[in-house]
C-alpha cells in the first residue's frame, strides 16, 4: 500500500510502524529519556517510540514538546521518521530542530502499528510494506 | 511560499547552521498554514525561558544553537522565568545566559510593553506569550500569531515571519459578536468575563460590546484571561480598541453574557480562606498604577498580613516602584515586589496550596495544578485576608 502527503522535514526512513490515533503531546507526554510514551490519554500509553516510524493524527499540548523531539534524537530514542495527518507548529518545529524526516497530509486510520514502511520524506511518500502476517 | 534569492541562500546554508535552522522551521510553517512570503518583524518576544518548563531538553538545544553562532537580528526580549531551589535557580540562570549570549535582552516578562518592547499599530512581530499575543493584537493593533518558543526564537534570528493567520486582515475580522448585558465593573469582573470568554469561544475573534473599562489594565486582564481558558490571539472591543471600526465585515452570530455568567465563574473559584496561604498580584505583570494601588490598600488596611502577598511585576515596574516607594511600603505589610518571574511557570506546589488572586489567567491555571483558588478583587483580598 503507498499513501501520498507532503513533506515537513526531508529525509528517508525504513522501519516498523508504532500508531496513535489520537493526537500526542510530547512535554509530559514522552519521556526524553527512554522514548517510552507515558500521555494518560494516548492509545499508545507504555509503548516506545524510539527507532520506530511514529505515525499519529497531530501534536497537542505545550510548545515546549518540541525540545522534548530534539532531546529525544540527542539520547538516541528518537523515532526514525514521524508521520502526522496535520503538521502543526509544535511537532514540526521539534522535527526540523532534531533533523527526523516528516511527511503530514496521511490518513493515520489507514497505518497499523507492527507492520513496516519505507518513507520518502522528500516526495512525501509512505509505502506499507508486506507484513508477513 | 515565495523565498528571496537571499531566504534561499540562508536556507541552503550559505550564512551557517543557526540561520539555516531558523530558516527550515519559518518554511515549514509557512508551508503548513499556506503563507504566501516571510515578511520582516520589528520586535520578538521569545517564550521557552523557564526552566521548569523548558527542562534539560531545551537547555541543551539552546547550548547547541548558541555553540552554532545563533544570534538574534531584531530587538527581543524573554517571557517570564520561574523560581525555585538552589538547584532549579542555578539552571535558570544558565539559560537567561544562553538567551544574551544570542543578543538578546534577558528582561524576562509577559509585559514587554511597560518596557522597551513596545510596537506601534500596524507592526509585524513574532511573540509567544499568550497574554502578550493578545495585548499586542487587541489593545496596540500590532499584529502576531501566538508563536511557539522555538517559532519565535527562528524569527528573531531571522528577522522575519510566514506571512499568514493575524498578520492577514482578512484574519483579524470578528467571528462572532459579544453582546455583554452583565454589569462588569471591577478587575475581576474583567477577570471572570474573559475566562468565561475564553471557555465558552475557543480560538475566536470576538468582537465585545456593552463594556467601557476604567483603565487599560482591565483590558490587559481581560486578554490574558481568554487567551488562558481558551486559545484566543485577538478581540476586539465596541468604541475602546483600535481596530473596533473594521472588525465586522459579515453576518457573525452573537451570544450575550449574563449576570449568572460571571457569577458561575466567580463561585467557581471562592475556594474558603482557610484553605489560602498566599495571595498573588500581577498575572500578567503588574504595571505601575497596580501596584501603587497595592500599597494604597496595604497602607488602608493598616496591619501587616498574616500571609504572604506577591506582586509579580518586569524589572522595569519594580525600579520604579522602588524609586517611588511602593516597595518599601508593601514590604511593610508582609508583601513582596518579584521581578522577572512568573509563579504559574515555577516548581512551587508543596510551598503554597491555596492562593487568592485578582487574576482570571492565575485561577485557571493554579486550580489545573490542584491548588485552592480565590479570585476577587484585590480591594477585597487585601481587606479580607488574615
Amino acid at each position: 500500500m503507498k499513501l501520498k502527503g507532503r513533506k515537513v522535514v526531508g529525509g528517508k526512513a525504513e522501519g516498523e510502524l508504532v500508531v496513535s490515533q489520537k493526537p500526542l503531546s510530547f512535554l509530559g507526554g514522552v519521556d526524553p529519556d527512554t522514548g517510552i510514551v507515558t500521555d494518560a490519554e494516548s492509545d499508545i500509553r507504555g509503548q516506545s517510540i524510539a527507532g520506530k516510524i511514529l505515525a499519529f493524527p497531530r501534536g497537542k499540548g505545550s510548545t515546549v514538546g518540541s525540545y522534548v523531539i530534539y532531546a529525544l534524537k540527542k539520547n538516541g530514542k528518537a523515532p526514525k521518521a514521524i508521520i502526522v495527518e496535520e503538521a502543526e507548529t509544535i511537532v514540526a518545529t521539534g522535527a526540523i530542530i532534531a533533523g527526523i524526516p516528516m511527511v503530514q497530509g496521511i490518513d493515520v486510520s489507514k497505518l497499523k502499528s507492527g507492520r513496516k514502511a519505507r518513507i520518502d520524506a522528500d516526495s512525501g511518500e509512505v509505502e506499507v510494506l508486506e507484513s508477513g502476517e | 511560499m515565495y523565498l528571496t534569492k537571499e531566504e534561499e541562500l540562508i536556507l541552503a546554508g550559505e550564512y551557517g547552521y543557526a540561520l539555516q535552522k531558523a530558516m527550515e522551521i519559518l518554511v515549514a510553517l509557512g508551508d503548513i498554514y499556506g503563507a504566501d512570503r516571510l515578511i520582516p518583524i520589528k520586535s520578538a518576544q521569545v517564550a521557552g525561558v523557564s526552566y521548569k518548563n523548558i527542562g534539560e531538553a531545551g537547555v541543551e538545544f539552546l547550548r547547541d544553537f548558541v555553540e552554532a553562532g545563533a544570534k538574534v537580528s531584531v530587538y527581543t526580549t524573554l517571557n517570564p522565568a520561574g523560581i525555585g531551589d538552589d538547584e532549579f535557580m542555578e539552571k535558570q540562570r544558565e539559560v537567561l545566559e544562553l538567551y544574551r549570549a544570542m543578543g538578546i535582552e534577558t528582561t524576562s516578562t509577559c509585559t514587554p510593553y511597560y518596557g522597551a518592547n513596545l510596537p506601534k499599530f500596524g507592526d509585524h512581530i513574532a511573540w509567544s506569550e499568550s497574554s502578550a499575543v493578545i495585548f499586542a493584537n487587541s489593545i496596540i493593533g500590532a499584529r502576531t500569531n501566538r508563536e511557539g518558543g522555538p517559532s519565535s526564537l527562528a524569527a528573531a534570528i531571522v528577522g522575519k515571519t510566514p506571512n499568514y493567520g493575524l498578520h492577514l486582515d482578512e484574519n483579524r475580522k470578528a467571528t462572532v459578536i459579544v453582546d455583554v448585558q452583565a454589569k462588569v465593573k471591577t478587575f475581576a469582573d474583567y477577570a471572570a468575563l474573559g475566562y468565561h470568554l475564553g471557555r465558552t469561544l475557543g480560538n475566536d475573534v470576538p468582537y465585545v460590546k456593552g463594556i467601557k473599562p476604567e483603565s487599560l489594565d482591565f483590558l490587559k486582564e481581560m486578554g490574558a484571561a481568554m487567551a488562558a481558558s481558551g486559545s484566543i490571539a485577538l478581540y476586539h472591543v465596541e468604541g475602546e480598541t483600535p481596530e473596533y471600526r473594521e472588525a465586522i465585515a459579515d453576518k457573525v452570530e452573537t451570544i450575550t453574557v449574563e449576570d449568572s455568567d460571571i457569577k458561575a465563574v466567580k463561585e467557581q473559584f471562592s475556594d474558603d480562606w482557610s484553605e489560602i496561604d498566599m495571595i498573588l498580584i500581577g498575572c500578567p505583570h503588574a504595571s505601575l498604577p497596580e501596584v501603587k494601588e497595592i500599597a494604597e490598600l496595604l497602607r488602608m488596611r493598616g496591619r501587616p498580613l498574616k500571609i504572604p502577598l506577591f506582586i509579580t511585576a518586569s524589572r522595569a515596574v519594580k525600579a520604579l516602584a522602588d524609586a517611588l516607594g511602593y516597595t518599601e511600603t508593601i514590604e511593610r505589610y508582609n508583601g513582596r515586589i518579584i521581578p522577572d518571574s512568573c509563579f504559574v511557570v515555577s516548581p512551587i506546589k508543596g510551598w503554597y496550596n491555596g492562593i487568592a488572586t485578582n487574576s482570571g489567567k492565575s485561577a485557571f491555571y493554579f486550580r489545573s495544578f490542584g491548588f485552592s483558588v480565590r479570585l476577587d478583587d484585590a480591594e477585597n483580598l487585601i481587606k479580607e485576608a488574615p
